[in-house]
């Protein structure tokens, strides 16, 4: 699946998206972004404060229990400051 | 129904607002909102403004689309920019047109409100004394804002 990062959670990565091929055990946004911080210092620095990311699946918000099955695009980013 | 554009271009409020009432006699109000930069005291050079493609419009439109199922609306707009943007320049748009001025006035408002909230843009600051940006914060006060319309 293709993962994709905005603003800070972008910068942090260093890079704006990826292909990703999680384990099977991995079932849920929370748990993508467990295994995510996982992958090197700088997932960790994106995701220390886990519980402000927000996420979205193709393009729609979801919360961190939905599940990333069939999911083609998942977005990660910090609350939104358009307007 | 709803006019969306996500744009780097300026807009002109004017003609947005005239498009949705040229040749109509049943429009009785038109409530514009346009969204400007700020200098924050004098301190900003821009703000930088990205967004997640795609996202951007879709979400924009759901909101567009409850609004219209809340409120007896003859038009919408929408347009929200992207990129670079100095203090004094336009950030967003908002149109409603209704027969009536209420539902004009609120539908702009949960507009804005839930835009603020739910359409993925962020901002970045750039300063004038050449420090790099800050992202600049969400505020609780939006989410609370947001959430007086559920």
């Amino acid at each position: 699946m293709k993962v994709v990062y905005f603003a800070w959670v972008r910068e942090r990565i260093g890079k704006g998206d990826e292909d990703v091929a999680p384990p099977a055990e991995v079932r849920t946004v929370g748990q993508l972004i467990e295994w995510l911080s996982g992958r090197g210092e700088e997932y960790a620095h994106a995701f220390e404060k886990a519980k402000f990311i927000r996420a979205a699946i193709d393009r729609k918000h979801v919360k961190h229990e939905a599940p990333i099955e069939g999911a083609r695009e998942i977005a990660f980013f910090p609350p939104m400051t358009g307007g | 129904m709803a006019t969306i554009r996500i744009q780097r271009e300026d807009f002109d409020a004017a003609a947005e607002a005239a498009a949705l009432t040229r040749g109509r006699k049943d429009v009785g109000a038109v409530v514009t909102f346009v969204g400007l930069c700020r200098d924050e005291g004098g301190k900003l050079e821009a703000l930088e403004l990205e967004h997640y493609p795609g996202m951007a419009e879709e979400e924009i439109a759901r909101v567009a689309t409850e609004a219209e199922q809340r409120w007896p609306l003859q038009g919408v707009t929408a347009i929200h920019r992207y990129g670079k943007i100095a203090p004094g320049e336009n950030i967003v748009l908002v149109v409603t047109t209704s027969s009536h001025r209420a539902a004009a006035f609120e539908a702009a408002e949960f507009l804005m409100d839930y835009l603020k909230t739910r359409a993925p843009f962020w901002k970045k600051e750039h300063n004038i004394d050449g420090t790099s940006g800050e992202w600049v914060e969400a505020k609780d006060a939006d989410d609370r804002a947001a959430e007086r319309w559920s």
